[in-house]
């Protein structure tokens, strides 16, 4: 009955680049690299999704296995000699990075570039469609961006297929499965049944896919409309974490404000209620803030249109 | 229950758990983050039966859906009860160890066999059996309801019944089993705990006990009526009598969210003075004399809301007030100075020390506290308590911690208010929709691809009785007034069953059909049952037309938070 | 678990009748929602966990009868099964054998292979030709029959799927160089099922009569622990070619807890490999009595054959075994007087070469697309449904009945000392008699050779292991073909296939081929091997279309193959440009002078 109450976890010790570190039984290779102070890419991994180890960036070097292993999913065990900064390892994930490169548009995937200059990625190796001496086409990911409805947008060009939003619509949160991956190999993509409209789908619009997103493939709207115009502006956004205000159940919310308007409202992963999940309303349902709530009285116009400066005394 | 008014688990303790008993609830929808917490206990292996006179959404997760008559909660759970003790399945030491009156209990519950619990919830005896069975003997369990137990003319009784299953299983008080009433607004759990309530000082503390209000009121400097004050409910009566004839309306819309609801608006039409405090210009906004505009607490205030698994979390202000809407707090001080009280303590964490300093429950929540952890459940008493996760482990104690035993409550089965007849042979239910909240004050200001507007939601052998199709628009009419609205056909409903919303009163003024009557001891109305009547409609004459979605979607015409009972 | 939505499209009466007639249940009101009574409806989780790996058959039977997976007939599938229609339409599209639009005919569909073998015997002739005659052709990759090149397998349109050089006899394709007593091991030699004089199989009373069944006996009377340590001391590993230890593997699932699985992967996919095809076609009741001795000896009660789409006569040969074992008492609430349980259920896959690899089995089988999990952990303890799960192939397992039948000695009587017994090898391309060949393992690939009618002309290369597999150049003939001598000369046994080509081939077409093969068969779930191998084909198209590789294209073909061998998920993507690098190696890739 009381299992899990105050007993202690038992620990393993593994060495990452020579450093001994431990961390409690179950945890994974990621998390005893990121004890150690090392910093690794991922791009498929999220603290509040099960790990699927596809996109294969996290790969370290473990003695003793033949191939490389993911650090998001390989649970740590003791004695696991680790390197993650050999050749065989830096080799990897620059190749990773260069095919994502090579495949995609990753202009809003900051983090991906990032990783990407980090380790010398060069896509243009393999040519172009278009310069290519011997004719050949380089095949690229090439998918209109899709505008169905208000809430959010889908651009498949960008989309590297990390199986996150397939995940967070699925058995890891939301549990609609309105999308799939279908199709195989360089030709699969994000899709939902026959690719019909999300309107059309099972998709509840709780925008959990679009949270967990990591190359602007699934973008909210609002962001996506601010980014037409050149006013999407991180730098200059602030993030206040508040609770929604719809039902009881108390979700966490980040409210991502810019001049003083709500642009994206996100859920911290870490938090016991949301695990950084939300519905359909505490995503997209404060729009009313802003709203002109009271529309004054025909005789009273002049009065209170806009923020008035002498509000305050009143 | 058992004197605390607050579910019994936390969220986490439902992917725990064995047997879950989802009653009147629909928590896919309207408590969709819950839900994700549901399933993971599902996903664990945990079995569900969900109890509900729809085959909701949230009842397809469930492996038996039993589709009771509306208003026969009372009798399904003494039919279940009965079977459990016919059985001999009741946890018979836990019983004599924390509770009292099983005797009558038993006694109590003995005519509801197995045919007659059939006969009045037409749910067939081997699926009562069978959940009666699992329930009882599931290592872990837990109950959760919504307004689907309490909007009735036995709301309190409803709850009671429920409670008695858990205490003659003894699941409640243990880690994983419990009762827990999902809560339909951020912060009702939290409202009442603040002492909202006309019998309650906050802490959940009775107003008519001498020793605390000597405390409160010498903390506050002055003297606290000793009398309780009057519900929601009874503030109508006494309108109707006469005796109340000012109304201060803070954040609720009763114009739009009261059942029969053209018989409250005449009596707020009717009275001396009407001041309405609210985010938007409801329809109770319209009627006011004085309107004072209020912030979108959540988004523009400082303060706590209190969820239903009792956790207290911080809200923070993002982005400024609209306008010249201004924060609650800040308008009830203007009006107490106004009056000629000069409150020392107006910033929220001001507010929150006074509280806490007379809460036990939230005594050792420092605003330190909340502000760095995920928020801290109560009752947390002192400064090191880590907060509750689960209540009532005392029942389990060798001496039950000192405290009384838990009574068992002798309930009786009573039909809705309002029964079926040759005029009115449907029965009509309410409740909510994944996209859209209450009266839309909120939800209507988003524009939803999903949503759906209010139609007349009807069982396929209904629709073919009175030759309706999909589409086709209707009257549907109660003993108390008349709407149009279009028909949808599914087969979700039992026959004799009608469904719909009442997110959208400005289009479909759904609460002129529901019954005021209402239930003595919570003041709650029969929202989920009504007795109707449904009328073909040429299109032509229609009241309402297009699609109620797109006409709703970015209007800004919604209205403020719902009444409701919320549990 | 899902918000079950589906649009308004309705199946037809005949999609129904299909699908329902492939399915456990009787109406899609008994499926994974069960209205019991209008008051009651039954569903849930554990309903749907039951049902879903019966989609595969589902889609198979939609397929067969209207030409295509519909929306209508996909809605049908998924309220019955309680599958998402999106997670439905994520499986459907990815195998060869389904379409998700609609046919612009009412025909069966004749595949034809345009692997390296069939291509050098005429499949692309071969394809216009059927063109011209009307006939809806699929061209596709490896159909399993490179014995008898050019290949093709007609895909039923509301008829049996079918092989048209079935019955052909294969007899003369049979040939054992071993087992000359029969104390000494031999697959193709102590084959009692087959019926020497007939095109079908014997019945299982003949099968018993020439001494069938001795091998469950002896499995029986051993026990668990004795036929693991028989099958270990035999130094039995897997003919796959992962080559892992056998008994390894047996004794781990043995110690697992129940429920536990036996898998016979009968979805030989490699190019160049179609030995497992005809131990079934010829034995399949020893194939059964095989599978039942791995479950009894390991504690299983579920057997599970999953056998290629593409192999129709197997298919309808191993499902009247089953009948067979099942009537005789070999399957069943007693099996074989076990006091255990065991069944088997037979699943057909629909096209898809990463479902030879036992984890994206596994998936596929479970009814979700046939992606290949990550390992650790490994089937022994999390395999089919999670449970411990022991998956063979036909091979394998009919040497488990060897080695009850003679003994570990006797069984390591032939072989060598790192790889004991013999091994089949597929023999195709230029070779004077291509067919199905077992040799002791250590035979060399010059002996090899000769026992196949010896190469035609002048040899270029072999191609052993298959596409996963690497180039030799004639001066190989003299490696002898064991695992240990195959490992240290950088090449591999795989799952013995070799295929031969002589100077007149188009070696560098070739490898464009089997670029191109792992591009269109990579499942897509990794990044490595579904960018390596589509960056990897379109560079050799590049070199091919050059005449030679510049040095920066060799070195980035190189750093192609190491990410995808160091940093892929599976077997799939770590061999993918085994076979590329080593024909860049032997020069292959160089224009040829003619």
């Amino acid at each position: 009955m009381s299992s899990g109450n105050g007993s202690t976890t038992s620990q393993v010790t593994v060495s990452i680049d020579g450093h001994e570190v431990t961390v409690p039984l179950g945890q994974t290779i990621l998390a005893a690299c990121t004890a150690a102070g090392v910093d690794t890419p991922t791009i498929c991994w999220a603290p509040n999704l099960t790990p699927v180890n596809v996109c294969r960036v996290c790969v370290v070097e473990l003695e003793g296995s033949r191939t490389l292993v993911p650090a998001c999913s390989r649970p740590a065990e003791d004695g696991m000699q680790i390197s993650t900064d050999s050749e065989r390892v830096r080799h990897s994930r620059r190749m990773v990075l260069e095919f994502l490169d090579s495949a995609n548009d990753l202009s809003q995937a900051t983090e991906i570039t990032a990783w990407s200059q980090h380790y010398g990625a060069d896509a243009g190796r393999y040519g172009s469609a278009v310069n290519d001496a011997a004719e050949v086409e380089i095949s690229q990911v090439d998918d209109p961006v899709r505008i169905q409805d208000d809430l959010y947008i889908r651009a498949y060009d960008r989309c590297v297929l990390c199986y996150k939003c397939v995940e967070a619509c699925g058995d890891d949160a939301q549990h609609t499965f309105a999308i799939a991956v279908a199709g195989r190999g360089f030709d699969a993509r994000i899709r939902t049944e026959y690719d019909v409209e999300l309107p059309e789908s099972a998709c509840v619009y709780c925008g959990n896919c679009v949270a967990v997103c990591p190359t602007g493939a699934l973008q909210f709207r609002t962001e996506f409309d601010l980014r037409a115009v050149g006013e999407w502006r991180p730098d200059d956004q602030t993030v206040t974490r508040t609770v929604c205000s719809y039902c009881g159940v108390g979700c966490n919310l980040e409210l991502h404000t810019q001049d003083d308007q709500i642009v994206k409202v996100t859920s911290p992963a870490d938090h016991s209620v949301t695990s950084g999940h939300l519905c359909i309303k505490g995503r997209f349902g404060w729009q009313y803030v802003h709203a002109p709530a009271f529309e004054p009285p025909a005789a009273d116009t002049s009065a209170s249109e806009g923020p008035s400066p002498d509000n305050t005394g009143s | 229950m058992f004197g605390l008014g607050g579910g019994t688990c936390s969220y986490q303790e439902i992917t725990e758990t064995d047997v879950i008993l989802l009653w009147g609830s629909n928590a896919r929808e309207a408590h969709p983050i819950f839900f994700h917490h549901l399933l993971r206990g599902l996903d664990n292996g945990a079995a569900m039966y969900a109890v509900d006179p729809r085959r909701t959404s949230s009842a397809e997760f469930a492996d038996v859906w039993l589709g009771l008559d509306v208003g026969t909660d009372i009798a399904l759970s003494n039919t279940v009860a009965r079977e459990i003790i016919a059985r001999r399945m009741h946890n018979q030491s836990f019983i004599d160890h924390a509770t009292t009156g099983f005797d009558a209990y038993a006694e109590s519950v003995e005519p509801f066999t197995l045919d007659e619990g059939e006969r009045l919830t037409g749910v067939p005896a081997e699926a009562i059996a069978e959940m009666a069975h699992t329930y009882a003997t599931a290592d872990r369990a837990q109950i959760l309801w919504t307004l689907g137990i309490t909007e009735h003319h036995t709301a309190v009784e409803n709850v009671l019944s429920l409670c008695n299953l858990a205490l003659l299983t003894g699941h409640v008080g243990r880690r994983g089993s419990g009762l827990v009433p999902l809560r339909g607004q951020n912060n009702v759990q939290g409202g009442g705990d603040m002492g909202a309530l006309p019998d309650r000082l906050p802490g959940f503390q009775p107003l008519t006990d001498p020793q605390v209000r000597a405390r409160y009121e010498s903390t506050w400097g002055c003297e606290l009526n000793p009398v309780p004050g009057k519900h929601l409910t009874a503030m109508f009566d006494a309108m109707e009598a006469g005796e109340l004839r000012a109304l201060y309306v803070i954040g609720e819309n009763p114009a739009d969210s009261e059942a029969n609801v053209a018989h409250a608006r005449k009596l707020l039409e009717g009275l001396d003075l009407l001041v309405v405090q609210d985010i938007s210009l409801t329809r109770t906004a319209r009627m006011a004399d004085v309107v004072l505009p209020a912030a979108a607490g959540w988004a523009s205030s400082e303060g706590t809301v209190t969820s239903s698994e009792r956790r207290v979390q911080r809200v923070r202000a993002a982005v400024p007030p609209q306008g010249d809407a201004r924060d609650d707090v800040h308008i009830i001080s203007e009006l107490a100075a106004h009056m000629g009280t000069q409150w020392p303590a107006t910033s929220a964490q001001e507010l929150w020390d006074e509280m806490r300093s007379l809460s036990p429950l939230h005594g050792g929540m420092s605003w330190e506290r909340l502000e760095a952890s995920g928020g801290l459940q109560w009752p947390c008493p002192h400064d090191d308590h880590p907060g509750t996760e689960f209540l009532h482990s005392w029942l389990w104690e060798p001496d039950l911690d000192g405290r009384a035993p838990a009574p068992f409550s002798v309930v009786v089965h009573r039909p809705p208010a309002e029964a079926l007849s040759e005029q009115f042979p449907l029965r009509l239910t309410t409740g909510r929709v994944l996209d859209s909240y209450n009266t839309g004050a909120q939800s209507a200001g988003y524009s939803s691809p999903i949503r759906s507007g209010d139609a007349i939601e009807i069982s396929p052998a209904d629709a073919a009785d009175l030759g309706l199709a999909e589409g086709d628009t209707v009257r549907v009419s109660s003993p108390r007034g008349s709407v149009d609205m279009h028909v949808h056909v599914t087969d979700r409903l039992p026959t004799g069953l009608v469904f719909t919303t009442f997110h959208f009163p400005e289009l479909v003024d759904a609460n002129l059909l529901t019954n005021d009557a209402w239930d003595v001891r919570s003041g709650t109305a029969e929202f989920k049952a009504a007795a109707v009547r449904i009328d073909p409609l040429p299109a032509a004459t229609a009241a309402t037309g297009g699609t109620f979605g797109t006409a709703a979607a970015g209007s800004t015409s919604g209205v403020a938070a719902a009444g409701g009972a919320g549990g | 678990m899902a918000d079950l939505h589906f649009s308004d499209a309705e199946p037809t009466a005949s999609e129904r009748r299909a699908v329902l007639a492939a399915l456990s249940v009787t109406s899609e009101r008994d499926g994974a929602v069960v209205f019991e009574h209008p008051r009651v409806v039954r569903a849930g989780m554990q309903r749907r966990r039951q049902l879903r790996h019966q989609l595969l058959p589902a889609l198979h039977a939609l397929q067969r009868e209207a030409g295509w997976i519909s929306p209508g007939g996909l809605n049908f599938v998924g309220r019955t099964l309680g599958v998402p229609p999106a997670e439905a339409y994520g499986v459907a599209t990815f195998y060869e054998m389904f379409r998700t639009e609609a046919p612009a005919h009412e025909l069966s569909v004749r595949h034809v292979c345009v692997d390296p073998i069939c291509a050098l015997a005429g499949a692309a002739p071969l394809a216009e030709h059927l063109r011209s005659q009307g006939h809806a052709v699929h061209e596709g990759p490896c159909l399993g029959q490179c014995e008898r090149a050019p290949a093709t397998f007609i895909q039923g349109r509301r008829e049996p799927d079918r092989v048209p050089a079935d019955g052909s006899g294969p007899d003369s394709l049979l040939v054992s160089l071993t087992a000359t007593t029969p104390e000494a091991p031999s697959l193709l030699r102590h084959m009692i099922g087959r019926d020497r004089d007939h095109s079908d199989p014997v019945s299982i009373q003949v099968y018993r009569e020439r001494g069938g069944g001795a091998a469950l006996d002896a499995a029986l009377r051993l026990g668990t622990d004795e036929v693991i340590a028989q099958v270990t001391a035999a130094g039995l590993s897997g003919r796959g070619g992962a080559a892992f230890p056998t008994g390894i593997k047996w004794r781990a699932v043995a110690d697992g807890d129940g429920p536990k699985h036996v898998v016979a992967n009968i979805d030989e996919s490699e190019p160049g490999t179609f030995k497992d095809r005809l131990l079934c076609e010829l034995d399949p009741l020893a194939i059964i009595e095989s599978i039942a001795v791995a479950g009894l000896t390991v504690g299983a009660e579920h057997g599970w054959i999953y056998i290629r789409g593409e192999y129709p006569l197997a298919t309808q040969r191993l499902r009247h075994a089953i009948a067979q074992a099942r009537s005789a008492g070999w399957l069943g609430d007693d099996a074989a007087g076990s006091g255990q349980p065991f069944d088997i259920e037979l699943r057909r896959g629909a096209g898809a070469y990463i479902c030879g690899e036992e984890t994206a089995l596994f998936n596929s089988l479970e009814g979700f697309r046939g992606e290949p999990r990550n390992k650790p952990p490994f089937p022994t303890t999390h395999g089919l449904f999670g449970r411990p799960t022991v998956v063979n192939n036909p091979e394998t397992l009919l040497n488990v009945n060897e080695i009850l039948r003679i003994g570990p000695e006797a069984y390591r009587s032939v072989g060598t000392e790192g790889s004991p017994g013999t091994k089949l090898f597929c023999l195709s391309g230029h070779v004077g008699r291509p067919g199905l060949y077992e040799a002791p393992f250590g035979v060399s690939l010059g002996e090899l050779l000769e026992l196949a009618g010896g190469v035609q002309g002048t040899l270029a290369a072999v191609l052993l292991g298959g596409a996963a597999g690497s180039f030799v150049g004639p001066d190989a003939e003299a490696l002898p073909l064991s695992l240990e001598d195959t490992r240290a000369a950088g090449t591999t046994l795989g799952s013995g296939p070799v295929m031969v080509f002589n100077d007149t081939a188009d070696m560098s077409a070739v490898i464009e081929r089997l670029a191109k093969f792992f591009r269109d068969e990579s499942c897509g779930q990794c990044v490595p091997c579904r960018v390596g191998t589509v960056r990897q084909h379109e560079l050799v198209t590049q070199i091919r279309r050059a005449g030679s590789p510049t040095e920066p294209q060799r070195e980035l073909l190189g750093d192609i193959a190491d990410a995808m061998g160091d940093a892929s998920i599976c077997g799939l993507g770590h061999t993918a440009a085994s076979a590329v690098l080593s024909g860049m190696r032997l020069g292959l890739l160089e224009a040829q002078e003619s």
